[in-house]
């Protein structure tokens, strides 16, 4: 095994009397990207700020590349690690001075900065953005622009917090293929904090499952997803993931009753405690029922309404809360409201089970 | 009725004449204003810095004395400083009063409160993540201190705008330390104190030409500096471009 990159050591953070890591062991292989898993709030955010040098432990040790990370050598390793965080921040200046910004630093020569920027504006499919005041751009591609300016700095070690969390599908795309494309051609060692179960199925080669400060569980997302661990129980908080005992149907599939009244059909046969996951996507919103294949409908009434740059996230209560993302022409042509009363329909076989 | 005409006449033939007399009072009026500002900025811009970003006991004490210093009679503050600068006050021996010099400190002083107060504000709005994630990309602590200012550029440059205002159509204090002195190779009168004096001696043209020239510059300052935060910011976002040119040119 190749040596970490970083290692957390019976790292502890605590706020006052609010303990929000708890004695946390942790290593990050070079060239892994591993994913931190976890409800809001288990501390996620906290591992990537410690992992970036902005934030101390309460206890505990860090070490970067074998060296122990202490307040001499602080300004040095932070050099090569850098946090992209959840909520984009921007200097509000153009987007080559954002961008720019950490070449500046780095005392990196002004030609190889412009071509440098160029270059890592290609990558975020941004080309020809240099002089666009980043206060004009939309919200996936400000947050594009924070990932460029932490990527054109090709730190050893590259840390995001929820990438994509409030991003529309196109712009999540783009983002989840440059991760992948920094990590195979640049060799950059990723940790992500996600509570997005579809990318930590897809994107990583390791997930750490965090709960309350601690990291429960460790492994390839195969192992990972593969034994239900009960930490998964308390993922309520991810959208559209629930639990349940299933019960396989005379049709071949099996019914999940996800308690709330909610029975998820899903195109698997199988028996005992299980958890399935709807993509947000895939979840067809209605005024009125609708004859369809899908064989999964429930009448619900909307609860939550967000803006998501060119979707829009609707929050369906059904018994169970399910996220459905449509796109804004959609939304605006349905003239949907809060509490309007709609249906919800998705195929069994859009469930994944975990 | 017909004194007060001809004076304002008189007036508007003085600024249009190019009179030496009054130029050298308004030139007076630039150079101690803007001494003064830039005193005002040299030390308050760190003290503003310093209040906005670091946590300390009686933050809150400190930000309400700067507001309410804000108010302070500019006379009563003359009064302060003469007695410092007078020969047996304590200030004495550096014999300035009554002279441009202590005019540039009075005035460096009075804006400071002003300076402080809208500067923290303007710092203390600026995104805390800021000071983070200037130093996640490899920022030292200074430069991230230096990243928040530039982020909160606006509204110190409106805090410098406003101190200059103030300290340009000061009266109390100009006249108490300054002397108002007309005449000799040390003069110290301004456009303010020379339009009390014109005033009280019944010289209405010059006081009118006093007052509309200050009115002038007040404009005047205050336009180039709204137009120069427009043309910084379109310089700014020119650059690359104007760069990349000029490297091909090198290559050639």
């Amino acid at each position: 095994m190749m040596a970490p990159v970083a290692e957390l050591k019976a790292v502890t953070k605590a706020y006052g009397n609010k303990i929000v890591l708890d004695a946390v062991d942790l290593q990050i292989r070079e060239g892994e990207i591993l994913a931190l898993l976890g409800p809001n709030g288990s501390g996620k955010t906290t591992i990537l700020k410690i992992l970036a040098f902005i934030e101390n432990p309460t206890s505990g040790e860090v070490n970067f590349l074998g060296e122990d990370v202490n307040f001499k050598n602080v300004e040095k390793v932070r050099l090569q690690s850098t946090l992209v965080f959840q909520k984009t921040t921007l200097f509000s200046t153009s987007v080559y001075n954002n961008i720019a910004f950490g070449l500046k630093v780095r005392k990196v020569p002004k030609p190889a900065r412009d071509e440098e920027v160029r270059k890592v504006l290609q990558l975020v499919k941004l080309e020809g953005f240099e002089k666009r005041n980043t206060r004009k751009l939309s919200g996936g591609e400000q947050q594009r622009v924070a990932i460029a300016r932490a990527l054109v700095l090709k730190t050893k070690l590259l840390l995001l917090d929820e990438p994509t969390a409030n991003l529309d599908p196109k712009n999540a795309g783009i983002l989840e293929e440059v991760i992948d494309t920094v990590n195979r051609e640049d060799k950059i060692t990723v940790v992500m904090a996600t509570h997005n179960m579809f990318q930590a199925k897809t994107l990583p080669h390791r997930i750490a499952l965090m709960d309350e400060g601690k990291i429960t569980e460790i492994g390839e997302p195969a192992e990972i997803f593969g034994k239900l661990s009960k930490n998964l129980a308390s993922f309520a908080a991810v959208d559209n993931t629930f639990t349940g005992f299933a019960e396989p149907t005379s049709a071949g599939t099996s019914m999940v009753d996800v308690s709330g009244g909610v029975q998820i059909e899903v195109t698997s046969q199988r028996r005992g405690e299980t958890a399935v996951f709807v993509n947000p996507q895939d979840i067809i919103l209605s005024k009125e029922a609708v004859a369809s294949s899908a064989r999964n409908v429930f009448k619900g009434r909307i609860v939550e309404i967000s803006d998501l740059d060119s979707c829009v996230k609707v929050k369906v209560d059904v018994g169970k809360v399910f996220a459905v993302q449509i796109t804004k022409r959609s939304f605006g042509e349905m003239k949907l409201n809060l509490n309007d009363k709609v249906f919800i329909a998705f195929k069994a076989s859009s469930v994944q089970v975990i | 009725m017909a004194d007060i005409l001809g004076g304002i006449i008189k007036g508007f033939e003085l600024v249009i004449t190019g009179d030496p007399e009054l130029y050298g009072i308004v030139y007076r009026s630039l150079l101690f204003s803007g001494v003064g500002v830039i005193l005002a900025i040299l030390w308050g811009t760190p003290i503003a810095m310093l209040i906005a970003m670091k946590e300390f006991r009686g933050k809150t004490i400190v930000k309400t004395l700067f507001n309410t210093l804000i108010g302070l009679p500019t006379v009563v503050l003359g009064l302060i400083l003469f007695l410092a600068f007078s020969r047996s006050g304590p200030l004495g021996f550096l014999g300035l009063l009554y002279t441009p010099g202590a005019i540039m400190i009075g005035q460096a002083i009075l804006i400071t409160p002003i300076l402080v107060s809208i500067g923290v504000s303007a710092i203390e709005s600026v995104d805390p993540e800021i000071i983070s994630l200037a130093q996640t990309l490899g920022a030292s602590e200074s430069q991230a201190q230096v990243a928040v200012l530039r982020e909160a550029f606006n509204g110190i440059l409106l805090s410098d705008l406003a101190s200059f205002n103030r300290a340009i159509g000061e009266l109390g204090v100009v006249l108490l330390v300054g002397g108002n002195i007309a005449g000799g190779g040390n003069r110290t009168d301004v456009l303010t104190t020379a339009i009390s004096r014109n005033t009280a001696i019944g010289e209405i043209g010059l006081a009118v030409a006093e007052g509309i020239l200050l009115m002038i510059i007040v404009f005047a300052v205050n336009i180039t500096v709204v137009l120069f935060r427009k043309v910084n910011y379109i310089v700014e976002l020119a650059k690359p471009p104007f760069s990349r040119f000029k490297r091909n040119r090198e290559k050639r």
